[in-house]
């Protein structure tokens, strides 16, 4: 806005005519569906009018547009850029530093008012806005002093770390300082949040190496949570003996739901993977005499420390008893973690060797350009069953899994949307990048799991707001928006495993064009 | 349901025709459905997976419309039910619109997959808005239009075509035959088939791209909606749920016609209604969307190209 005058009255009524327009349409989009409300009576379905709601959405979609066009998409500074700029490298003029100083201060004022006022809601924005510009001067500070550090690698090695420490850490400190810390809690986030992390890299190789899109992939996990389960109840057979059976059998199913598609490509095969992934349930939920259908199979066995349980006593001699430590139920959980962790990195590893490999370099070389790849004299057919049949066995793996974790299965836990979460971790995370799916696994799950969590959004929206209602409402928001705003991923280089000479940078332009 | 074949063949003949007319009622409200996914596929060559909740969206949009204009004392029927249908399509085409806006446009020069991500991500966001909006339960409503034909009596078996049976065939017909004179003889109909061909083409022969790709997308919401009216009148109750699975058994209706061609899409909706609505009769009824499932598997594998479509060049 530093043209004086005319032109920003001419942009505040190009501003105020599209949001205007916006107006319009959010009233047409949320008159009747928000506007109104279904309840069941007695007599029949009635309507009951819930103009306020209705007035609040319009408004939110006007104001904020009309705020969007005003600072940020049509004004010649956005307010935006001192924010972006935390995340990057060029230098801050005035403006940013003006912005910034006044956003922080604002947030200062409002934490204070809120505290007199007694409103947590608005202490926790205060503080979390705070937080952010905190996080960006710090970022921007060590890349200034340290401005060549390979970060990626100090990432990597930073989170094997964090993840191999973390269960022993915090449960030596709770023992010894009884700090009170969730630590049940936090155990069984991060074994979710693990579960998901290997799942993504298992679809990755599917998805992000081989470039075959596969919207059916619980259908794997399905298979592989499915035998152990029904291994273990029927012939008592242990976790250990059953993990590569699963694996084995989520694998041969890779190829049986494989080879129909061989000829299909893209969309096209994303449906007819998403049909196999449904048939698969629908089958677990009416083949009641095996599955036991919708009520699903319970009283899976755990697994055991080289033969050792986890339990303050059994027939024989329990883990606690062997190494004559005091049993604690956390010690079955901290196993579990590190199994599943072992597991992922076994996910990771297989991966990254495969990817050295001839068959890994088919895969990759398929996925860039299949006619090109197949007058090169590659076998495509044992390509994409190879890609099928590793990605089965690791969402198997998974699926063992889950399934002695649980305790209990049911189909319940395989339908379509499991597919499309960890799909969208695996492209989210920037298809075939392993530290941006990790990553992705991580915020997705930590924010599906934080939404559980939120004392502050009650006392926001009233005691009768449930957050778990809106959960999966903005995962949908938040997997368009991400894809909108950054189509390649969060991590968007892919460096390829294989370059001729030397290493060479991709420019941003031949990414942005899927050359790259 | 009778067990067909007890006694003579005659008993077997009218149940297998009333099946037959049930298959078709239903197999029209897919192919209304399909029509949206077959033009959208072939003018920008993407799945748009978010039709079929924009089918139930619309399914809701008729039954709350037709609730309140019922409030407000319109009570003749045929009235009530026209001024549902206008406005369902209506709304219904503004959600279309701003699906593509918001989803599809700003991906439309992006890789191959991202549509398909955010499209994913659409059908996740409209089923939990309407869960969030209006409630989880499902939604039933008396039945509005009721009586029939008694066609042909064999035995003690009487073959009938209800009322909404005549309504959902004649509706579909009509807008059928709206929609090719539509794409055969309006600008608008060009500017798509042009689109379709070659966009960048269209575009350099002055064809706006974007309204045309948007008015695509405007007309299969709006044909969804005439859909979700009819869904809702046939089956008298609705869920949040609903557009999933009508949706894939809709796409497998315009792959089976052939993508991309509209007769197409009519006649796969019409073969998958049948198909299914045999399999219930005289199979299992746990099993019938494996039926549709594996057929649009089998569909895809044998025949890409479906019944009327063109094969599809490959190039490298």
């Amino acid at each position: 806005m530093a043209e004086p005058g005319t032109s920003f009255g001419q942009g505040l009524k190009s501003a105020l005519t599209d949001s205007l327009l916006a107006g319009i349409i959010a009233f047409a989009l949320f008159s009747l569906v928000l506007g109104l409300r279904t309840v069941d009576n007695v007599t029949g379905l009635t309507l009951r009018p819930r103009p306020m709601l209705l007035l609040v959405a319009v408004g939110i979609v006007f104001f904020g547009r009309l705020l969007l066009n005003l600072f940020v998409w049509q004004a010649e500074h956005p307010l935006t850029t001192p924010f972006a700029k935390l995340f990057r490298r060029d230098p801050f003029d005035k403006r940013d530093v003006v912005v910034l100083g006044a956003t922080a201060l604002l947030a200062v004022a409002g934490f204070i008012l809120a505290a007199l006022l007694d409103a947590p809601a608005y202490e926790l924005i205060g503080v979390a806005v705070l937080v952010f510009i905190g996080l960006g001067l710090l970022r921007r500070a060590v890349v200034h002093m340290f401005p060549n550090l390979p970060w990626g690698r100090i990432f990597v090695v930073g989170g094997i770390l964090f993840a191999l420490f973390f269960p022993l850490t915090t449960f030596g400190l709770e023992k010894a300082f009884h700090l009170g810390l969730p630590l049940r809690y936090w155990f069984d986030l991060a074994i979710l949040v693990l579960t998901y992390v290997m799942l993504g890299w298992g679809l990755n190789i599917v998805v992000g190496l081989a470039g075959l899109l596969d919207l059916g992939y619980v259908a794997f996990y399905a298979v592989g949570a499915y035998t152990f389960a029904l291994l273990a109840t029927h012939f008592g057979l242990g976790f250990w003996l059953c993990l590569p059976i699963a694996g084995f059998a989520a694998a041969l199913w890779g190829v049986i739901l494989g080879f129909p598609v061989l000829r299909l490509r893209g969309d096209y095969l994303a449906i007819v993977t998403l049909a196999f992934g449904e048939i698969v349930r629908i089958i677990l939920l009416n083949w009641t005499e095996v599955t036991n259908g919708p009520n699903g199979i319970s009283s899976i066995p755990k697994p055991t420390f080289f033969g050792l349980p986890f339990a303050p006593f059994a027939g024989g001699t329990t883990f606690s008893q062997f190494f004559g430590i005091k049993y604690d139920p956390l010690q079955g959980i901290i196993f579990l973690y590190y199994v599943i962790l072992a597991l992922a990195f076994l996910t990771n590893l297989v991966t990254l060797r495969l990817r050295r490999l001839p068959i890994g370099r088919a895969w990759e070389a398929m996925r860039e350009d299949e006619i090109a790849c197949r007058s090169l004299g590659i076998n495509t057919t044992i390509t994409k069953l190879t890609a099928f049949a590793t990605g089965a066995m690791f969402g198997g793996l998974a699926g063992s899994f889950f399934a002695t974790r649980q305790g209990f299965i049911s189909p319940e836990s395989f339908t379509f949307i499991e597919s499309a979460i960890i799909l969208a971790i695996v492209v989210l995370g920037g298809m075939g990048s392993q530290l941006g799916v990790a990553i992705a696994a991580v915020v997705m799950v930590g924010g599906f799991e934080a939404l559980r969590h939120t004392e502050g959004l009650q006392s926001f929206f009233g005691a009768g707001f449930d957050p778990a209602l809106y959960r999966m409402l903005l995962f949908g928001i938040a997997m368009v928006g991400i894809m909108v705003w950054r189509p390649r991923g969060i991590i968007a280089s892919r460096s390829p495993s294989i370059v001729l000479d030397k290493t060479r940078a991709v420019a941003p332009e031949l990414v942005e064009q899927g050359r790259a | 349901m009778p067990e067909p074949g007890e006694g003579e063949a005659g008993v077997f003949m009218a149940y297998f025709l009333q099946q037959l007319i049930n298959g078709i009622a239903l197999g029209s409200i897919y192919g209304l459905i399909a029509i949206g996914y077959t033009m959208v596929y072939g003018i920008i060559g993407m799945i748009n997976f978010a039709h079929g909740d924009i089918f139930m969206v619309g399914a809701f949009i008729a039954l709350i419309a037709f609730l309140a204009v019922l409030s407000i004392g319109i009570t003749m029927i045929p009235l009530a039910l026209l001024i549902v249908l206008v406005v369902a399509m209506l709304l219904t085409a503004v959600w279309g619109w701003t699906v593509e806006r918001v989803a599809y446009r700003p991906l439309r020069e992006s890789f191959r997959l991202a549509p398909l991500i955010t499209a994913i991500g659409m059908s996740i966001v409209l089923q939990n808005f309407i869960q969030v909006s209006q409630g989880a339960r499902v939604k039933p409503l008396q039945p509005v239009i009721t009586g029939g034909f008694e066609f042909f009596k064999q035995g003690d078996f009487t073959v009938i075509i209800s009322n909404i049976q005549i309504l959902i065939v004649a509706t579909t017909l009509v807008l059928m035959g709206v929609f090719w004179l539509i794409i055969s003889r309006t600008a608008l109909g060009r500017a798509q088939r042009a689109c379709e061909q070659d966009r960048l083409m269209a575009s350099l022969s002055g064809v706006d791209v974007d309204r045309t790709i948007s008015l695509t997308f405007v007309i299969g919401a709006a044909l969804a909606a005439v859909a979700g009216l009819l869904y809702l009148l046939y089956y008298g109750v609705i869920d949040f749920y609903i557009g999933f699975i009508v949706g894939i058994k809709a796409f497998t209706a315009a792959v089976f016609g052939g993508i991309g061609s509209l007769p197409g899409a009519m006649l796969g909706g019409l073969v998958i209604g049948l198909i299914e609505t045999f399999w219930s009769a005289y199979f299992t009824i746990e099993y019938k969307d494996v039926a549709a499932f594996s057929m649009l598997a089998i569909v895809l594998i044998f025949f890409p190209t479906g019944l009327l479509g063109r094969p599809e060049v490959e190039k490298v």
